[in-house]
């Protein structure tokens, strides 16, 4: 059901019966290596080239999720998943392998939520029973194509991101236990005329903060009806950033609970700079880590923003400014 | 960057940038300077070493030392770049690693590496000057520009 502009109310609280994620290497040395289902040693995955590898890391979070979920891939009726590479074929590669009906998403690093706002309002409309969606990206995939080859000595300044090798995914389910989806606000495209590709965290900020704001006055409820508000890749500058804009519009933020996947997956001693990024980001740390803490009882309810960039590598090259979005998801367990 | 095109942003973005200005973290330009000339100076000095190397066990002169010396640098960078190590030198020495020959070894083989899933024509082939074919075009335009100036110096001026 719409709610006020752009919110959806899941009434029938789809549920997400099982969650994938899948690591590399530079995960596994990270802050919540725990949380990972499979973490792999080598960045190659066995395969030939970081495109294949990228595309195993899907099948397995896709695998994975599946077999949690304990049924077989041909209950599952649809799949909805998207990535960063061009024309998002490990997408499209690891449909073809899981063979259910396939939506391909591109909302560069906000399509974690972009699959699980759809994949809920498809689930709660009755639409499918069982329903599979995720996002990922591969830290060297994702560098060759956006910026410079894997091994290029170029310096990048302090404000620039890490690309997560990881991919999240979950079986959606009408029925079933486990955390539930309660609402999804869908972001508009903000531009605010910042054109530095390294610093997505600055740029990404002003999506955030008016997804945050859209969805919380659509539901009329304040910041801390949320245990926890969890953006996707902002890292540590477009973090602070958000946090002045949301104080400047009168929201009481708690900063202890208001957090970033993009700092929570590694070490504060890994060479990430401004912290972490990538489609793969908010994938595997929400269907990871926070979803683990969630059934542990340390959140109730808890707000997803993922937040993504909207350029191309040619946008860039052409002085084009960096449009963001962010897609935000509520979702809760046990409780109230 | 954002400041050339400044007139053409509309109000709330400019107040935005100003905003998020306040938080970027700047490049740490003096440390970074220092870094690179402490670097830059070391692969100088192992080149240095390189060349009297050459002329002193082979029978090469000042001038002539000089290909065998890049070619040696050269290869020292492959195999830096292939051990993955350069691009860690890179981040730290920022210029110092880049500006040096090792930098466009680096430049040409990092290209050559990444697109070797792509094939031998396709993509070692076509992409090895990705990064450095710049560097090649103006640095050959410039050497021609500088021989002009001087060869009108030269015949014209009376020097």
């Amino acid at each position: 059901m719409l709610q006020g502009n752009g919110t959806w109310i899941f009434e029938n609280k789809p549920v997400i019966i099982s969650s994938a994620a899948v690591g590399g290497p530079f995960e596994a040395n990270g802050n919540i290596a725990n949380d990972f289902d499979i973490l792999h040693e080598d960045l190659w995955f066995g395969q030939e080239s970081y495109e294949k590898a990228h595309k195993v890391l899907f099948e397995e979070a896709f695998q994975i999720a599946i077999e949690k979920a304990g049924v077989t891939k041909e209950q599952i009726q649809f799949t909805l998943a998207g990535d960063l590479i061009n024309q998002i074929t490990p997408s499209s590669f690891a449909a073809r392998t899981i063979g259910t009906p396939y939506l391909g998403l591109f909302g560069a690093c906000s399509t974690s939520m972009e699959g699980l706002a759809l994949g809920a309002f498809i689930t709660n409309y009755g639409g499918a029973k069982y329903l599979l969606t995720g996002a990922a990206s591969h830290n060297a995939a994702v560098e060759k194509q956006f910026r410079y080859p894997t091994e290029y000595g170029g310096q990048k300044p302090p404000t620039a991101q890490w690309t997560v090798t990881g991919a999240g995914a979950v079986v959606l389910s009408s029925k079933g236990e486990g955390p539930y989806v309660t609402s999804a606000t869908i972001g508009k495209v903000i531009d605010m005329g910042l054109s530095d590709p390294f610093n997505m965290g600055g740029a990404m900020a002003p999506a955030a903060v008016d997804t945050i704001v859209s969805h919380l006055s659509d539901r009329q409820i304040e910041p801390a009806y949320y245990d926890l508000i969890v953006t996707g890749d902002l890292g540590r500058i477009g973090r602070e950033v958000s946090i002045d804009l949301l104080k400047q519009q009168g929201l009481d933020i708690v900063e202890s609970r208001y957090l970033d996947c993009g700092l929570l997956i590694y070490r504060d001693d890994q060479p990430v700079l401004a912290g972490a990024s990538g489609a793969g980001c908010s994938a595997s740390v929400v269907y990871g880590h926070l979803l683990n803490r969630m059934k542990k009882g340390e959140f109730k309810r808890i707000l997803v923003v993922a937040t993504g960039a909207l350029l191309s590598p040619l946008s860039f090259q052409q002085k084009e400014t960096i449009p963001c979005i962010a897609h935000a998801v509520s979702i809760e367990y046990g409780g109230a | 960057m954002a400041n050339n095109n400044k007139k053409t942003l509309k109000q709330s973005q400019q107040e935005y940038q100003s905003i998020q200005k306040k938080h970027e973290t700047k490049r740490p330009v003096l440390k970074n300077c220092l870094k690179a000339f402490l670097v830059g100076g070391i692969i100088c000095t192992i080149g240095q070493a390189v060349q009297l190397f050459y002329i002193y066990n082979f029978n090469f002169t000042e001038q002539t030392a000089g290909n065998p010396t890049v070619a040696t640098m050269i290869f020292f960078a492959m195999l830096l770049t292939g051990f993955g190590v350069y691009d860690r030198i890179g981040q730290f020495a920022g210029a110092g690693s880049a500006v040096p020959v090792t930098g466009f070894g680096n430049a040409v083989i990092s290209a050559c590496i990444e697109h070797r899933s792509e094939g031998f024509v396709l993509g070692v082939g076509s992409n090895m000057f990705k990064l450095a074919g710049s560097v090649v075009l103006f640095g050959t335009f410039s050497a021609f520009v500088v021989a002009l100036i001087k060869t009108i110096l030269l015949k014209w001026g009376g020097f």
